[in-house]
């Protein structure tokens, strides 16, 4: 067994120049992870996290500062760390052209895995992770979650005494998600492994023993998951008013000046309080039956966004809003209208059956995993790729004759941002007024609205390209909403997103969608489904269920699972499909 | 030692036969190392020429006999020239204008009259002179086929053609003046330059972008195994290339080798290298492929088309140009290439420029050793 710290850094400092801006990516961190433990590192965007691992890994250098990993220095004996460690980083780097059995040869080469241990060590991988049917397979034709696997497997072909997993469920399914979890947890537990994870979900973090809180450089803290939230004690709530919907009462919560954070959770909204005790909801208009709110325990995500909200003074969790339609809620006319919708690409069927009806002023939802057909889907409905079959109606517009009209009514925000770069805020702005036809006073009015309502300002004169990845989406979406569309389009909007400027972004949405636009977002992250009117759940290309958040839920309700959430119903969902085909997920 | 030295070689198969199997299954690299080079070969086999052949020609006789008529017949009997006759000169003006014609030559009404009484009788000649190097052929041949016909005049009025100094012309090495003869075993060096140089660099550079170079390096492999890996197959697909090469110019398109192929082999061999190490450099400093494709094709493969004296003489380039040729390695290896074809083994000129090849290996090798790291920054 070992004894020594799986990884031990003193005053590590490395900063990253790129033109006249030097970042500094890790700035004096102090820290040692326990070994045969899985450690959580955890922290939004840019704090760091990456950085460690590839330091870790010997594949950069240290500015100042002392690491070590398994007792060796790194920047001294990187080649002996190197044969040591597993590292699977954040896109891992599986040939595609080449099958699975020949992947795990490469790896099993280039770690020098004995070839008379091999038959054993691959049938130990392939029953770990169940890839066992595949081997022949091209990696390039596994789903997200299998390719991930294998990345594991490959990282696993020579047991390693620690395993540097960076961001290992980015992107992956629901049901993928706990079975990775499953196999790390299973490797702890029976070869005493130590790992080290970063992740971007923040309900990871309780599954880790130890967590390591990142921001900006800096280390916030170190501790179990539970030494984060215990300072919360007393601070959290649920609250449910039945008089009025959930999006409002948050929106009303959230405004109170004792509230902290006011997130939708399931059917109700967990307020967090700057005091202990539960807010003062006098003022709170809710109607004859008053708010029911009792207090439940603090997890990790409440500690992690008051501590957040601490560091970024300048972060508003209730951003003015800006004043776009002056419309009423939703109405009863369906403005989209979608009806066996299909789009092949040769034999693939990337869509496939696909009806639903989207009404004004609805935020609607598209759930499902990576590569579901959600894009696709989105695409087809902006008129920017052509059905294979079926009808699809926008605003009134059949998209087959008159794409051009209804793309004059809708916005479209796409997943990567699409923002020229190298193009100032400003700039990017006026661009996109011109290109959506806007002149003079007009074009004025939106720009400065723009400015104002997005707390863009002060970054005008900045390159879009180096704006934080929050303010990234801000104006994006400020872009697209340039022309005051009656309805949004919003391809996996909060991708990346740090869990602060997420919050943020679905106010905004409530908000927009109180003025009677229209929303329709995908999004692979369950939780944010609870923010949808209705929704409805895919999975290679077909619709597996569609209602209203509770409805959904409600179907998978069992004793086992008094009060299912939508990640239980979405797996409950995977499998029953999986069953009806008659193969394992 | 000995299990240590057995890692090594298990890693370095591993990478071979990982790089092997993603050439194979990888049309872009099929397209790069196969159909181009065949394409190229085609192309400058069949369709680029450097000689001028069936010159369209204006022929104007304003007062046709038996003196002009011949004049005429030399330029008949030529295969350089497809003549037309034309009645005026204007409307020869015109054709050349309209580019039927790219020269014309004109003989004037008093011709045979100022030939038999004087001697005197100019010749008109205009020619389209955009194309430089065209005009330039064809004034060359308008000139012989002048000289030719002076000749065949002197011998009819039974007296030689007295002229001070005689020329007397042999063309050696390539006799026929074919510039097929010439332009297909320099394209062995352009087609080496594309597989080592161009597709090196571009694989290289997926392996960043696809997020695979990050998870090799962190594996025990060392930085010279790696290389190594990339190297040898690459190696081996650049022979192939130039074997393709040199069979379709010996038997598709007939270019006589004179000298020894296990020459050709070797000096191939180094040349190979010195394009593997300028791929393999381009790839430390390109992260993605289009940015490593276009250092390639500007630092490597146009150099090797323009620069190289595949094409264009070095020797008639501008000083400063002809300057720059000397780092351009094709320079060296197309004249080995261009000698060992067409004139054999000639060692002071094979030697010399291997010298040359070796020499920048060595640097290229140098360079990279001290710049390759596994490292990401």
């Amino acid at each position: 067994m070992v004894t020594a710290a799986a990884l031990a850094c003193r005053r590590l400092c490395k900063a990253f120049t790129s033109g006249n801006r030097v970042t500094q990516a890790l700035d004096d961190i102090d820290l040692t992870v326990a070994p045969g433990r899985i450690a959580g590192l955890i922290g939004p965007d840019g704090a760091g996290k990456t950085t460690l691992m590839r330091l870790a890994a010997g594949l950069l250098r240290a500015d100042a500062g002392e690491l070590r990993v398994l007792d060796l220095d790194v920047s001294r004996e990187p080649l002996a760390v190197q044969s040591a460690i597993g590292y699977m980083p954040q896109r891992f780097g599986l040939y595609e052209d080449l099958s699975v059995q020949e992947n795990l040869d490469l790896y099993a080469d280039l770690q020098g895995v004995p070839v008379a241990e091999r038959g054993e060590r691959y049938a130990e991988l392939m029953r770990l992770v169940g890839l066992a049917r595949f081997a022949a397979r091209l990696a390039g034709r596994l789903s997200g979650g299998m390719k991930q696997k294998l990345g594991l497997a490959c990282t696993l072909v020579r047991p390693p005494r620690l395993l540097l997993l960076d961001e290992p469920t980015v992107g992956v399914d629901p049901v993928s998600r706990r079975e990775l979890w499953a196999i790390v947890q299973r490797l702890v537990r029976e070869q005493g492994v130590s790992v080290l994870l970063s992740t971007a979900y923040l309900d990871e973090a309780e599954r880790c023993d130890e967590v390591i809180l990142l921001h900006q450089g800096r280390l916030l803290g170190q501790g179990t998951p539970a030494s984060f939230s215990e300072p919360l004690a007393g601070r959290c709530h649920l609250a449910n008013a039945p008089a009025i919907p959930k999006r409002r009462l948050q929106m009303r919560l959230a405004a109170l000046p004792a509230v902290a954070d006011a997130i939708i959770q399931g059917e109700r909204v967990r307020v967090v309080t700057h005091a202990a005790g539960p807010p003062d909801l006098s003022e709170l208009d809710a109607g004859p039956a008053g708010v029911e709110i009792r207090p439940v325990a603090p997890n990790f995500e409440d500690a992690f966004i008051t501590r957040l909200q601490a560091e970024r003074a300048e972060a508003t969790p209730n951003p003015p809003l800006p004043g776009a339609h002056a419309m009423a809620g939703p109405g009863g006319a369906a403005v989209i209208r979608v009806d066996r919708l299909e789009r092949r690409f040769g034999a693939f069927y990337a869509v496939r059956d696909v009806s639903f009806e989207v009404r004004r002023g609805e935020i609607f939802g598209l759930l499902g995993a990576n590569g579901a057909g959600k894009s696709t889907t989105f695409r087809m409905l902006c008129g920017l790729l052509p059905a294979s079959g079926g009808r699809l109606e926008v605003a009134g517009h059949d998209l087959r004759r008159a794409a051009a009209q209804a793309r004059g009514r809708i916005g479209y925000m796409a997943q990567r941002f699409s923002l020229y770069a190298n193009l100032t805020v400003a700039q990017n702005l006026r661009f996109f007024a011109s290109a959506y036809g806007l002149v003079q006073r007009r074009r004025q009015e939106r720009i400065r609205w723009a400015l104002d309502g997005f707390d863009l300002e002060r970054y005008a004169d900045m390159a879009s390209g180096d704006l934080p990845l929050g303010y990234k989406q801000r104006l994006a979406m400020a872009a697209a909403l340039m022309h005051e569309p009656d309805i949004l389009f919003l391809d996996e909007p909060t991708s990346g997103v740090d869990p602060l400027a997420r919050r943020e972004f679905w106010h905004r949405i409530n908000r927009l969608a109180e003025q009677g636009v229209t929303v329709l977002v995908t999004t692979h992250f369950m939780d944010e489904a609870n923010y949808c009117d209705r929704l409805v759940i895919m999975a290679d290309g077909e619709v597996l269920a569609q209602g209203t958040p509770a409805e959904t839920k409600a179907r998978f309700r069992d004793a086992e699972r008094p009060d299912p959430t939508m990640e239980d119903a979405f797996i409950a969902l995977i499998e029953q499909r999986a069953q009806a085909a008659g193969e394992p997920p | 030692m000995s299990a240590r030295r057995g890692g090594a070689s298990m890693r370095l198969r591993g990478m071979v036969r990982k790089e092997s199997l993603q050439i194979l299954r990888d049309p872009s690299s099929i397209a790069i190392a196969f159909v181009m080079p065949v394409l190229l070969l085609l192309l400058f086999g069949y369709g680029v020429s450097l000689d001028a052949q069936h010159i369209p020609l204006a022929v104007v006789i304003e007062r046709p006999d038996a003196n002009s008529a011949g004049f005429a017949a030399v330029f008949e009997q030529s295969e350089y020239f497809s003549p037309r006759r034309l009645a005026s000169i204007q409307e020869a003006e015109q054709a050349l204008r309209e580019r039927q014609v790219d020269g014309l030559v004109w003989l004037r009404g008093d011709f045979s009259r100022r030939l038999l009484a004087a001697g005197d009788a100019p010749v008109g000649v205009i020619l389209n002179g955009v194309d430089a190097n065209q005009a330039r052929i064809a004034q060359g041949y308008i000139q012989g086929a002048w000289q030719r016909w002076l000749q065949a005049y002197a011998a009819l009025q039974g007296r030689e053609l007295t002229l001070p100094v005689a020329m007397e012309q042999r063309v050696w090495f390539n006799p026929a003046l074919r510039s097929r003869n010439f332009l297909v075993p320099g394209l062995v060096a352009v087609i080496m330059t594309l597989i080592g140089a161009l597709l090196t660099a571009l694989v290289v550079a997926r392996e960043w972008e696809r997020g695979t170079m990050e998870a090799l390096m962190v594996t025990p492999i060392r930085i010279g195994e790696l290389l190594l890996g990339k190297l040898l197959p690459y190696f081996v697909l650049g022979m192939g290339g130039m074997l393709l090469s040199v069979a379709m110019a010996r038997w598709q398109f007939g270019v006589p080798l004179n000298g020894s192929f296990w020459l050709l082999l070797l000096t191939s061999a180094l040349f190979m290298l010195v394009a593997l190490g300028m791929g393999l450099l381009i790839s430390t400093v390109a992260r993605n492929q289009f940015v490593a494709g276009q250092i390639a094709i500007l630092v490597t493969f146009l150099p090797a088309f323009i620069l190289s004296g595949f094409i264009f003489d070095i020797g008639s380039m501008p000083a400063p140009v002809q300057f720059i040729t000397h780092v351009v390695p094709a320079r060296y290896f197309v004249a080995i290439l261009q000698t060992l074809f067409l004139a054999g083994d000639v060692w002071p000129v094979v030697l010399g420029n291997a010298a040359a090849l070796l020499l920048m290996m060595l640097i290229f090798f140098a360079v990279l050793g001290r710049k390759a790291r596994k490292s990401l920054e």
